[in-house]
């Protein structure tokens, strides 16, 4: 089976539509990361919270935190379907 | 107070007008005008058929229990939306291209359009969604139930059993009115999709309202909400990370892989580019449905009596404060989720069971003698969709009366939602593996679903008691500690749900995995393999059918039973077209068939309208010998051209040699010029002396006879001459032409000397003396003699002739070199000036021209003689005098000593 040869270099529209690719496939990651963050915050059991040491997060703040990071997730969906609106069918494939 | 009678009228008010939104979208579409059906706003609003009423008034109730975990069942949804452009673009790519029908037709497709694949994911799927729908049903019923228990005894519909029955028997024939207008499930359901957007926006509208009212109403404000909610129960963070991250994952698997979501996300897509608006609206829309959720949980925990079921504070929050018509539009919301759902589910798990269950068993029924098929498909597959759709429902409600409608369905969601998530690894494994086997995708959703049946199913049966003891649960299956459902291989202590997703999913990974590395695909699985994978490639079409036995008629009887008489001729009639028949059924050529298998396989899914075109054409689509023929005759096409390019440089050589000839050829025509002017001015000179001396003796009277005889002398010796130079002419041609036959003999150097010398001395008037080694010279040798003697007499006459010494001395020397024998003839002259030295072999070459007294040919003769004899003949510069040097072949010289 014929494989299309990418050229080694592209010109610079082309360079930077692939830069803008690999940003959106890395934004599922980003979020995750950013959700799972609050999984290391201290709960009521942690035994430096029982001594004291450190405060629980209120669940106001952990809502302000989880629907920012949804929000910029959105803003940022929203801008890469911007940037991608006249790209070609076959760009980036897999 | 609500009425209930109102509320019934309301819900029958709002059917309606979704039958009638149904019903003009449908028209509208049919009639070319309904553009915007087709809005990437309507897609997105579609796809929130993912917020059931579990979500909608589930919710909240999750809320109340676990805090803000309930955010987890819409962030995996998030994150594959936010990935789309990595992973969804490249299922709708596929789904597209491939013309399929669901999720159960997709997987078939990838593996080698089998159908036992397609058959054990319906079955997941029935087993999966059947309790889903049943919780619908059950949250449309307890919505009843909250405002009959305000105003009891109105009607039967306080009666549980009654309103879900009532609400499943509506549903059913909303579905089968609008699910099934068409018999192909790849056309687009725009009433059914009209409707459910309609209905997304209505749930949307409900939630925020009640959440506004909550937030502003009740709670007075963002900020005393939040106060309010820190000092709540669920005041704190405090959330599982292992719950956390498994239920993140089991949403995310699960958006693709249920039916419904498949339904509406791939086989109703529109156009690709709808993603690009729906990947970021639709995170906005689950964002939104979310975003009350918490203050309607704390504010409800508050006002609400204790004891309430938190399940419904969306509802019940409203009708306690008195505003009836939010608690009416909250009701709305609801039945807007429930419906929708259960709507397209059915329509979903329908086409996937006539599709990849009914149909191949009616197929084997009809399997006759002749191959063709008889009956109305048509009819069969539009019969088999409607039942299924209201054995969907059946199998929905009766699952609800026997569950009890208890406290037991609301679990159910996340159990469902495991064992769709089975699904999960064929279905990525297919898009990016190209080494996923059909056995792998079988035998890691097998496994997947036994683990998940085992560690999810038997725990929930156990208090119901009905076919396992408490025991087996607590020690294992007899006794065995490790295979508890509970803690498998002895790890205990994790969540349940937890548990359940990490055993099933890892081990369904694996199985799917290392089965896929050891066996050995199919063509036909390698073909579609390379199809799914390669998407954006645009692969080349394989080579499908091979129609030389397929019959036109029997395809033409069959497609106007599936497709319906008049799309199945408009089908017909343009693939003619395109191969330039006209008034005639087209040839079933490979590509025809390729078509009509697509056209047919959104009708009928992949697997069966692979089969029912195999049972006309025969045989398998890509057999290995098809491939392997494809190959040859690539391989021939190869082999001729490299024969061509290997003729093609033949010829540039040949020509090459031609033009090389040809220079040759004039190169010796022109010597061929030269060398007859030559000959003919050698000729013409003893003739001019000749006819002058002849002419003198006829016309001149009394001439002495000294006179006579001198000028006669003189003719004679001219003619002479002639005869000479003629002799030599005949000598060269003879030589050159190669025809000479050499005479072999075998003699001894010496003798041929002694003959040489004394011939050239015989008559000389000019004294030479030659000096001999005539020891050295007693050598036998084998060769042409009397040529031999000739050259070495033309040798000897040579140096008579030239030597300009006062006393001319010729000395001949014979000395052995190597293989060879030289004969050395050296005088004392002052020898051949050097410019000349290259010209004394040529053809009439006269070193100088007063001394002339032969014709030039005799050294060219000697060379001639002695390239037949193997030998040769050069000058040798540097001495005093001339020197020859003749040399001979010494192998002969040996072979005769």
């Amino acid at each position: 089976m014929t494989r299309r040869r990418s050229p080694v270099f592209l010109e610079r529209q082309n360079y930077r539509r692939r830069r803008w690719m690999e940003a959106a496939r890395l934004m599922p990651l980003l979020g995750a990361v950013l959700f799972a963050l609050p999984l290391m915050w201290p709960r009521p059991d942690d035994p430096d919270v029982v001594a004291g040491a450190v405060a629980t997060v209120p669940t106001s703040s952990a809502m302000a935190y989880i629907f920012g990071v949804w929000a910029v997730l959105v803003g940022a969906a929203i801008l890469f379907g911007w940037l991608s609106r006249g790209w070609a069918d076959t760009d980036g494939a897999g | 107070m609500a009425s209930l009678n109102l509320l019934v009228a309301v819900a029958l008010v709002y059917v309606a007008i979704l039958f009638a939104v149904a019903f003009t979208a449908d028209r509208l579409a049919a009639t070319g005008h309904g553009g915007w059906l087709r809005s990437p706003l309507v897609y997105t609003l579609s796809l929130s058929i993912y917020c059931t009423a579990w979500t909608f008034y589930g919710a909240v109730g999750y809320a109340a229990r676990s805090g803000l975990e309930y955010v987890t069942i819409y962030l995996g949804p998030t994150l594959v939306m936010i990935g789309w452009w990595w992973g969804l673009r490249k299922l709708v790519r596929v789904g597209r291209s491939q013309r399929v029908t669901s999720i159960a037709d997709l997987l078939s497709s990838r593996y080698g359009k089998s159908n036992a694949l397609a058959a054990c994911v319906t079955i997941l799927a029935v087993i999966g969604v059947t309790p889903y729908i049943a919780l619908q049903l059950q949250s449309i019923t307890l919505s009843f139930s909250i405002f009959a228990a305000v105003e009891p005894g109105q009607n039967g519909l306080d009666n549980p059993g009654t309103s879900a029955f009532v609400v499943a028997v509506g549903l059913a024939v909303f579905a089968i009115l609008f699910g099934t207008r068409n018999l192909d499930a790849n056309e687009r359901h725009h009433g059914v999709v009209t409707a459910i957007a309609l209905e997304a926006v209505v749930k949307l509208i409900a939630l925020l309202a009640v959440g506004i009212f909550v937030v502003w109403g009740l709670s007075g404000g963002v900020q005393a909400t939040m106060a309010r909610i820190n000092a709540s129960d669920l005041g704190t963070w405090d959330m599982d990370p292992g719950r956390w991250a498994a239920i993140t994952f089991l949403s995310a698997a699960v958006f693709v892989c249920l039916p419904r979501m498949f339904q509406v996300m791939i086989v109703e897509n529109d156009e690709e580019s709808h993603l690009r608006t729906a990947a970021w609206a639709f995170p906005l829309y689950l964002m939104l449905m979310s975003l009350f959720v918490v203050p309607i949980a704390v504010v409800g925990l508050d006002l609400l009596p204790a004891g309430s079921n938190p399940d419904l504070f969306v509802l019940s929050l409203p009708l306690q404060e008195g505003r009836d018509s939010l608690a009416v539009l909250a009701f709305l919301g609801g039945f807007s989720s429930a419906t929708s759902m259960v709507i397209v589910a059915a329509m979903a798990l329908s086409t996937m069971m006539s599709n990849h269950i009914v149909m191949p068993i009616w197929l084997w029924f009809q399997r006759g003698p002749g191959a063709t098929v008889s009956g109305d498909v048509r009819y069969v597959v539009l019969l088999a969709r409607r039942i299924a759709i209201a054995a969907t429902m059946a199998l929905g409600y009766f699952y609800y009366r026997l569950s009890g409608g208890g406290t037991a369905l609301a679990s159910i969601g996340l159990i469902a939602f495991t064992g769709i998530a089975q699904m999960l690894p064929a279905l990525v494994g297919g898009l990016f593996w190209r080494g996923a086997t059909r056995l792998g995708a079988l035998s890691g959703l097998t496994v997947g679903t036994v683990l998940w049946l085992y560690t999810m199913m038997l725990p929930g049966l156990d208090s119901a008691d009905w076919i396992i003891s408490n025991r087996m649960i607590s020690d294992g299956p007899f006794g065995i500690g490790w295979l508890r459902p509970n803690a498998l291989f002895g790890i205990s202590g994790l969540d349940p749900i937890v548990h359940a997703v990490f055993w099933s999913l890892s081990v369904n990974f694996l199985v799917f995995f290392v089965v896929s590395l050891v066996t050995f695909p199919g063509p036909m699985e390698r073909v579609q393999g390379a199809q799914f994978v390669n998407v954006f490639d645009h692969t080349p079409e394989p080579r499908g059918w091979s129609g030389s036995v397929a019959q036109s008629e029997d395809l033409m009887i069959m497609s106007q039973r599936i497709l319906g008489a008049r799309d199945a001729r408009a089908l017909f009639d343009a693939a003619a077209a395109e191969q330039g028949i006209a008034d005639r059924l087209p040839e079933p050529t490979p590509d025809f068939l390729q078509v009509l298998e697509r056209k047919l396989s959104g009708s009928v899914g992949a697997a069966t309208a692979h089969a029912m075109l195999g049972q006309i054409v025969g045989g398998a689509a890509v057999s290995v010998e098809d491939l392997m023929a494809v190959a040859s005759e690539s391989a021939q096409i190869l082999e001729y051209s490299n024969r061509l390019e290997a003729q093609s440089t033949e010829l540039a050589r040949t020509a090459a040699q031609l033009r090389v000839a040809n220079e040759k050829l004039t190169q010796i025509s022109l010597q061929k010029d030269a060398f007859l002017s030559q000959v003919s001015h050698e000729l013409r000179t003893p003739m001019t002396s000749i006819r002058a001396f002849s002419e003198i003796l006829r016309d001149t009277g009394g001439l002495s006879e000294e006179e006579k005889t001198r000028y006669s002398g003189i003719i004679h010796n001219e003619a002479l001459r002639l005869t000479r130079l003629l002799d030599d002419l005949l000598d060269l041609s003879v030589l050159e032409s190669g025809q000479i036959s050499l005479n072999l003999s075998d003699g001894s150097l010496r003798s041929v000397l002694d003959h040489a010398v004394s011939t050239a001395m015989a008559g000389s008037d000019r004294p030479l003396d030659i000096r001999r080694d005539r020891g050295a010279e007693a050598v036998a040798i084998r060769s042409d003699l009397d040529r031999l003697a000739q050259v070495f007499i033309n040798l000897i006459t040579n140096a008579q002739k030239y030597c300009d010494a006062q006393h001319p001395v010729l000395r001949i020397a014979v000395s052995h070199a190597d293989e060879t024998l030289q004969v050395d003839f050296r005088d004392n002259g002052t020898g051949i000036p050097p410019h000349s030295q290259d010209m004394v072999f040529e053809k009439f070459a006269r070193v100088s021209v007063e001394k002339a007294g032969g014709a030039g040919l005799g050294l060219a003769i000697c060379r001639e003689i002695l390239e037949r004899l193997g030998g040769s003949i050069e000058y040798v510069a540097g001495y005093d005098g001339a020197v020859f040097r003749v040399t001979l072949p010494a192998a002969r010289a040996l072979a005769a000593q």
